[in-house]
């Protein structure tokens, strides 16, 4: 572990940190563009947070202290997921530390410390919140697990990084697993991240919000934090997303030159994932909590599908 | 044959400790009812010789096995008795948790729970000697023996509050299937020893067996050993004995009896038995499954909180089995290094979940005795009432949940490292079905999160639901200690994995000729089974990392803004009239569970009209299998038995008509 792969470490933490709320900013921008709404800010997010961090905080008067400590763990939980997924270089000190399965925990930790919080204050909307986000975070885990198995198996690791450098060094093989996993993966995504078709990050229609019930109770520097770990949790998942499927660009080593063009090819690739998010989600209709067992079912079969397909034609 | 000295203390040492745990329970009798003597001195006294069981454990594990002969017993059969690795580890996790679950016992019984306090010592110190005996027996009859002392002992603390009818039958179905079990043991033995005479594990293991008979003898083991693990479809007595014995004993049997069925299943199946089929493990990896399904959805549907945790140890024993079978398929294909991988992951399993289950099942003591309340939907709010009890369990939550950086999360990961590595089998349906099997396990654990959010949510979070609860007193001293005991169990067995598994290496070496010591001790405090290339995890470091993430998040909102709160009614949307009533209940997060695995319910619905004046809703949840398997036999046993009764007239003369038939018969045969 040298000097240079422990500033490409704090760099990639710092530029999640920063980026994180501007890709929401240029995802809800192309949003508003495509419904031919005048579009808010890129750098709306970032007003948002200042605002919400110099606002008081105000707590449930029977809200016990889990309530106050979830969003520090939650986002301390979000920033570690950030630092172990090798978005700029695969020669990272967090990364022998946390493979995909503990990266997989780490998210799961974060949704349940999400789900006790908004029990905590023990209100109609919290609890509902609560329980469909359990929910959805039970059909969406295993298909992700099933989809980093996948691509796992292909590189025979189930670290991140060795993932990250088999796949990018590959002769240029096709994997028929592959697309399938890619599918399954982007069904979770949306899921875990509240964006429709299965919630709506911009609702407050109350029978129908989960991620928004989650942090109802939630004011100042409290939401604040809950807010920008939601920001980072998108931008987690399109890193997942990008260097799995798309790795091209990820520095293979802590120089400085390659992890500059890293970070270029980093924002392009973010940017374009942005688009394709807010085009989805303005395609898509949001659809009943009913379904929603039955679209993730879906992506865990096809993440299945996916891993069968890989040993049958490895075999 | 003595390993010298120094280690024939070992065996020396648990053949004390036992014979001390007896005779605590013997000083309980003599003070039957001094409540306080046997409350605050002997538990204690029984906690301190839980934990020097652990230490000699711990010092056995890495010596060669130790034998005695302890001539006790029928004459001419004395009891064999051995410590080898395997012994040493489970005897580890039984001194550890027992200790604490002791230590809570202290501070737990109560006078005038049906059962005299003195006599109830007794019954709990000679459970816990019988399950030490278990794991030390070497021949056929000492395992039965202590088997059955073991059975009968928990069968009479399960029946502590023996006035309540249902206590009763739960004891009586709990004592039904054991004895069932037991005679499927006491077969498979027969059948290891292999017509020789000699019952001793030394002959069995010498023995070998036909490939037919090999299966028999395991089919008789999975069985036996099954219906005390509770495996599916043998689990049916698990959800009616745990929650009716007092919380101490549900957490000894919860957390450590099931244990030493996993214990005998791996000493027949490594063991004894010299050549495992590929078939055993595909049936292992079935059961196991279908165990740890039922057991986690059904955990998911409860509303009764002891209940609940009893169908999550269903739900943990079948992740143990599964991890067994794949061993077994390991060993068989001759892949050991797998095989070794798979089967530590099972004994890291044996041992967390000792330790979580034990702490969760004392945490509903706790509540129990607090608020008499069992039912989780009288529960609610208790973490303002009772924050020791409530922040202690969050930690056995967490670890139960499967969650980084905590015990139970180990285990999970180990085993679907070993599913990963999988591909390489010599057999195509095999390799087929393997990742369906880990996407199986994927979702039982990402379950078992919404069992435990549900479990703890809903007793400690909220507003409480009775007036009552506001009121509830905390746990006493004597509990919190045994609890927080249990608790840095489950965080070191998280954070110091490595250091765990140097002490499985030896069992899994004395079992399969392998082990993950060497691999460990390489990397230091890098947990990477085979490579660290390959998959690494390093608690320590991810727990920093976390705790770096967390300070980072605290350190901006104290020192760039201020750090005002206010304090105001909650929010909820602008609805003032919220009431404890209106939160979601334990049925309303059985709900998406109900809907989604409906099939494997047999559901009884109770759905209110718009037009009732007084609208009622009731939902029972029952087992299939208990219609489907048991009420069957049970209907066949009545109606044998009513055939047989047609015998039974009732009057002289017809009874002396028999023995004349019977003579004559016989007059008639011999004569012949």
């Amino acid at each position: 572990m040298s000097a240079w792969s422990v500033f490409a470490q704090v760099l990639e933490v710092l530029v999640a940190l920063v980026l994180a709320p501007l890709l929401t900013g240029w995802v809800n921008q192309w949003r508003a563009l495509l419904r031919n709404r005048r579009p808010p800010s890129v750098l709306q997010p970032y007003r948002l947070l200042h605002k919400l961090f110099v606002k008081d905080s105000v707590i449930a008067e029977h809200a016990s202290p889990l309530f106050r400590m979830a969003p520090y763990v939650v986002f301390g939980c979000v920033t570690l997921a950030c630092g172990v997924i090798p978005t700029l270089s695969t020669d990272l000190p967090m990364s022998v530390a946390a493979d995909v399965i503990a990266l997989v925990g780490l998210l799961a930790l974060a949704r349940v410390f999400i789900a006790l919080a908004a029990m905590d204050v023990g209100t109609a909307f919290g609890t509902l919140g609560a329980r469909r986000e359990m929910l959805i975070g039970f059909l969406a885990e295993p298909a992700l697990l099933m989809v980093l198995f996948s691509v796992s198996l292909i590189s025979q690791t189930t670290s991140l990084a060795t993932m990250v450098h088999t796949v990018t060094h590959r002769a240029l093989a096709v994997y028929p697993g592959l697309p399938f996993a890619g599918v399954a993966f982007v069904m979770v995504s949306l899921a875990e991240n509240a964006r429709v078709p299965v919630d709506n990050p911009t609702t407050h229609l109350e029978l129908t919000m989960i991620h928004e019930a989650l942090i109802l109770e939630y004011s100042g520097r409290h939401l604040a934090l809950m807010e920008w770990a939601a920001s980072l949790k998108l931008f987690a998942y399109s890193c997942i997303g990008l260097v799995l499927f798309f790795p091209w660009g990820v520095a293979p080593g802590p120089a400085p030159g390659a992890l500059a063009l890293a970070l270029v090819a980093l924002v392009a690739k973010l940017a374009v994932g942005g688009v394709a998010l807010a085009v989805f989600e303005s395609l898509s209709a949001k659809m009943r909590i009913f379904r929603v067992p039955e679209f993730l079912a879906t992506a865990f079969l096809l993440a299945v599908i996916g891993l069968l397909v890989h040993t049958l034609t490895a075999a | 044959m003595l390993a010298g000295p120094g280690s024939w203390l070992a065996l020396d040492g648990v053949l004390l400790v036992i014979a001390l745990w007896l005779l605590v329970g013997l000083v309980g009798v003599a003070a039957l009812r001094r409540f306080r003597f046997v409350a605050r001195v002997l538990f204690p006294i029984g906690g301190g010789l839980g934990l020097a069981l652990a230490a000699l454990a711990l010092a056995a594990a890495f010596g060669r096995p130790q034998v005695a002969v302890l001539a006790i017993g029928l004459p001419g059969l004395p009891f064999h008795l051995r410590l080898d690795a395997l012994s040493a580890w489970f005897l580890l996790v039984i001194g550890v948790a027992s200790s604490g679950v002791s230590v809570f016992a202290a501070g737990y019984f109560r006078r005038g729970e049906g059962t005299p306090p003195g006599l109830l010592c007794l019954q709990y110190h000679v459970f816990l000697a019988a399950m030490a005996g278990v794991l030390i027996a070497d021949d056929a009859y000492a395992f039965m023996v202590v088997w059955e002392t073991m059975a009968l002992s928990s069968f009479f603390l399960v029946t502590a509050n023996h006035r309540i009818p249902e206590i009763r039958r739960a004891g009586y179905l709990y004592l039904l299937i054991a004895h069932i079990g037991a005679i499927g043991i006491l077969m498979c033995f027969g059948v290891l020893q292999a017509g020789t005479g000699d019952y001793t594990f030394a002959n069995m293991r010498a023995q070998h067996l036909s490939t037919g008979w090999a299966s028999v003898a395991f089919g008789l083991a999975v069985f036996g050993f099954g219906a005390k693990a509770g495996l599916v479809p043998l689990h049916v007595w698990l959800p009616e004995a745990h929650p009716a014995a007092p919380s101490p004993v549900s957490a000894l049997m919860s957390g450590v009896m099931l244990k030493t069925a996993v214990y005998g299943l791996l000493r027949v199946l490594f063991d004894l038995l010299d050549a495992p089929q590929w078939w055993w493990g595909a049936l292992l990896l079935a059961l196991g499954l279908a165990s740890a399904l039922m057991g986690v959805v059904y955990a998911a549907v409860q509303v009764e909180m002891k209940r609940l945790l009893a169908w999550s140890s269903i739900e943990n024993i079948g992740l143990i089995v599964a991890g067994i079978g794949l061993a077994t398929v390991f060993a068989a294909f001759r892949m050991q290094t797998l095989a070794a991988l798979a089967l530590t992951a099972s004994l890291f399993h044996v041992a967390t979940h000792a330790l979580f289950k034990s702490l969760l099942f004392l945490s509903t003591g706790s509540v129990l005795h607090a608020t008499s309340e069992r039912n989780l939907g009288k529960l609610g709010g208790l973490i303002r009432s009772m924050p020791w009890v409530a922040w202690i369990t969050l930690i056995g939550v967490l670890a139960s949940a499967g969650l980084p950086p905590f015990g139970g999360f180990v285990s999970e990961w180990l085993l679907l490292q070993s599913f990963l590595f999988t591909t390489g089998l010599p057999h195509e349906v095999l390799n087929m079905l393997i990742p369906i099997v880990a996407a199986l396990i994927a979702l039982v654990a990402a379950l078992a999160g919404y069992v435990m959010v549900k479990f703890f949510g809903v007793i400690f979070l909220g507003q409480p639901r009775e007036e009552k609860l506001a009121h509830a007193r905390d746990a006493s001293r004597w509990e919190r200690a045994g609890m927080l005991w249990l608790a840095i169990g489950s965080i070191a067995l998280g954070l110091f994995p490595v250091q765990v598994i140097e002490v499985i290496d030896p069992v899994t070496r004395g079992l399969i000729g392998t082990g993950l010591g060497e691999a460990a001790a390489r990397s230091g405090w890098l947990l990477a089974p085979t490579s660290v290339a390959r998959a690494s995890y390093a608690p320590l470091v991810f727990l920093l990392g976390g705790a770096l993430g967390c300070g980072l998040a605290w350190v901006l909102v104290r020192r760039l803004y201020h750090g005002r709160v206010r304090r105001a009614p909650p929010w909820d949307c602008g609805y003032p009239w919220q009431t404890a009533r209106m939160q979601d209940t334990a049925e309303g997060l059985g709900q998406p569970i109900r809907q989604i695995f409906e099939p494997l319910f047999r559901l009884e619905r109770e759905l209110p009209s718009p037009f009732d004046a007084q609208p009622r809703y009731r939902v029972v949840v029952q087992d299939p299998i208990w219609h489907a398997v048991y009420r069957p036999i049970g209907a066949l046993v009545a109606r044998v038995a009513s055939l047989v009764g047609l015998l039974q007239q009732g009057r002289i003369a017809v009874y002396l008509m028999y023995s004349f038939v019977t003579l004559l018969a016989l007059l008639v045969w011999v004569s012949r």
